[in-house]
């Protein structure tokens, strides 16, 4: 019976002794048993195993991604239960309570601030884990469960942001939504139907907030807890990180382990308090954007989707709306769940871009797809016109099939060249063809944030007519 | 006969002998997908749109005729649509939403035409496109005229995919 447990069972002299010895630990422990006891006993602290690989602790390895997520998830709940009781969800109230908030209620402002940058910047986090995970090869066997529950995730954080989007009622918000939810019509068969549903009625209205309400409050947060617990058991079950290696290191290291107290948890404990400062000091500093109350009757110009789906509304401009609404997201959404079963190269897990000549490809595609997309953004904007030149041709297939032929075969032209060229392996030639596409679908996003104006034509960030940048 | 067996088994038509167990297994689990379904159903019903009478869904009384001269287009707040009457007299009630992404359309009267502030889609005075990226005309919704006053239902949008004669409503 080692010391730990002595004191456990050993109840203490005094009353108010007795409930401390309840409430929590007696006391840190001095040696690693106890520091590893101490993990396996705590409800909080056994998410982690009692030692972890050295190598993990690496904070250029991680970047901490996963960590911050779930800490801006605790600090969303926290937040918006507090936003919860000062709000009202009726168009005719909502966005009274929230200029209430703003100036007649203690801290109210700071709150709403804290939560907004908060959910903004967990749509970043998130992806940029997902980006971690892939570039390490941490999608692959045995952790491709964990990936598609990551998958589901992120697709989980864009639906609570979107329905949040909805709820101060302002005009930002409620086109926002109006064009976002527009996109489902062109679902062919049941868009309309969904829209319907989703809506509560034809347009966005009280039906829709009181929907949106609902949904964001109870059934993604529920479904996100048991999501994140289920993602965080599998970490474990898979035999936790996947462990770093150098690209020149050819066998995998002989791991050393240190225990979770106080490596582990000390670097998390750290980098919870100075995120939750940033995050306090910025909410303190830039407020939440709050335009005029919505009005149905009064579209603004330009309007657009909340930031995160500019992308694919930058899609629409340029594709038939069934191939840039459901065609490219619903391929490039089965091609990112399905990753860890046709990516499967394990010998090359734990180093980051796979090898030296992947981080060359890497570097390679993010610069191609630099200079491709603008490009391209450019020359249909004012050159190519696909509907006059194949005017006697449906608008599906002269805007639409035809043009996304053309961005395939330009696709495939690429990774021919890779592989002829550079002799890349497989594994080397997905790596490429996904930082082309993560690349193309940020520079699209961010033409679409900073670049479109009025009419959505193309602006210079700094000659855009209207006073507010959309995000 | 002494050999009757408590199970009693059914012959299958491919001669594969039915078990008392594998049947029950299956009426549960169909009994368990009809349930299934019924929640769906019961669902989807429940998330119906709701809409209140007197409001924007229902039937809208709008005027009479006279009130409207030819060649105007009058727009209706409440009701979330245009009034057109065009050259000949004839009308058509014409919602609102834009058909590319859910925008509302003024009418310009300079211009004589409907232009959308999002995306620049443009239209004729009867919906028809006039500059993409919208993808069909403006959608209508039901008109009768009964001894000179308007009614428009509000509650069903006619989806078109082109503009035609037959649309329009005299009175």
């Amino acid at each position: 019976m080692s010391e730990q447990d002595q004191i456990v069972d050993t109840p203490a002299q005094t009353f108010l002794g007795r409930i401390w010895q309840a409430l929590g630990p007696t006391g840190l422990p001095s040696d690693d048993r106890g520091r590893m006891r101490m993990v396996v006993d705590n409800l909080v602290l056994h998410l982690h195993p009692t030692k972890v690989p050295t190598r993990t602790l690496s904070w250029t390895y991680t970047w901490g991604l996963g960590g911050l997520t779930s800490l801006l998830a605790v600090i969303l709940v926290l937040t918006g239960i507090f936003l919860q009781m000062n709000y009202t969800p009726s168009p005719s109230q909502a966005y009274l309570d929230i200029l209430s908030l703003r100036t007649n209620t203690w801290f109210g402002d700071l709150l709403r601030n804290l939560h907004h940058w908060s959910a903004n910047l967990l749509v970043v986090t998130a992806f940029l884990h997902l980006l971690r995970v892939f570039f390490t090869g941490g999608h692959r066997a045995p952790r491709a469960t964990n990936w598609i529950v990551g998958v589901l995730m992120l697709l989980l954080v864009l639906a609570a942001n979107f329905t949040g989007y909805l709820l101060p009622w302002d005009q930002l918000a409620y086109w926002a939504i109006t064009v976002g939810t527009s996109i489902i019509n062109y679902v062919p068969i049941v868009g309309g139907f969904l829209n319907r549903l989703l809506l509560g009625g034809p347009e966005v209205g009280a039906p829709t907030l009181l929907n949106f309400y609902s949904l964001h409050i109870s059934f993604i947060p529920v479904t996100m807890v048991m999501l994140m617990s289920l993602h965080f058991w599998r970490v474990r079950k898979d035999g936790g990180l996947t462990v770093p290696r150098r690209a020149k290191e050819s066998e995998p290291p002989k791991i050393e382990r240190v225990t979770t107290i106080p490596h582990l948890v000390r670097r998390e404990l750290v980098f919870a308090v100075a995120w939750i400062a940033i995050l306090l000091a910025w909410s303190m500093l830039v407020p939440a954007p709050l335009e005029g109350i919505a009005n149905p009757d009064l579209s603004p110009n330009p309007a657009k989707a909340p930031w995160y789906f500019l992308g694919l509304q930058e899609l629409l401009l340029h594709f038939h709306p069934l191939v840039a609404a459901v065609i490219i997201p619903g391929l490039a959404l089965g091609a990112l769940l399905l990753l860890p079963f046709y990516d499967i190269q394990i010998s090359s897990v734990g180093v980051y871009f796979r090898s030296l000549r992947g981080r060359f490809l890497s570097l390679l595609a993010l610069g191609t797809a630099l200079l491709i997309t603008p490009a391209w953004v450019l020359l249909d904007e004012y050159l190519l016109d696909w509907s006059a030149w194949l005017a006697s041709w449906p608008s599906l297939i002269s805007n639409g099939l035809v043009p996304l032929a053309v961005v395939v075969l330009g696709l495939v032209a690429l990774d021919e060249l890779v592989k002829r060229g550079l002799r890349a392996t497989q594994e080397e030639r997905i790596l490429f063809i996904f930082v082309f596409l993560v690349t193309a679908l940020v520079v699209l996003t961010a033409i679409g944030i900073f670049f479109r104006g009025p009419g959505m034509s193309l602006y210079w960030p700094w000659d855009i007519p209207t006073t507010h940048l959309s995000l | 006969m002494q050999t009757t067996s408590l199970h009693t088994t059914i012959q299958t038509e491919t001669g594969k002998p039915v078990s008392r167990r594998d049947a029950l297994k299956t009426i549960w689990a169909a009994l368990g997908g009809m349930v299934a379904l019924e929640f769906t159903g019961l669902a989807l019903a429940y998330m119906q749109p709701r809409l209140a009478q007197g409001e924007f869904g229902s039937v809208m009384s709008v005027g009479a005729v006279e009130n409207f001269p030819n060649n105007s287009v009058t727009h209706i707040p409440n009701g979330r649509f245009y009034l057109v009457r065009l050259a000949d007299g004839g009308f058509l009630a014409v919602y609102q939403r834009c058909t590319h992404l859910g925008c509302s359309v003024p009418w310009d009267q300079s211009q004589g035409m409907f232009v959308c502030p999002c995306h620049n889609s443009q239209f004729s005075p009867d919906g028809q496109v006039l500059n993409p990226p919208a993808p069909r005309p403006l959608d209508l919704f039901p008109i009768t005229i009964t001894d000179g006053m308007i009614e428009v239902d509000t509650g069903v949008s006619i989806t078109r995919e082109t503009a035609h004669l037959a649309q329009v409503v005299y009175p």
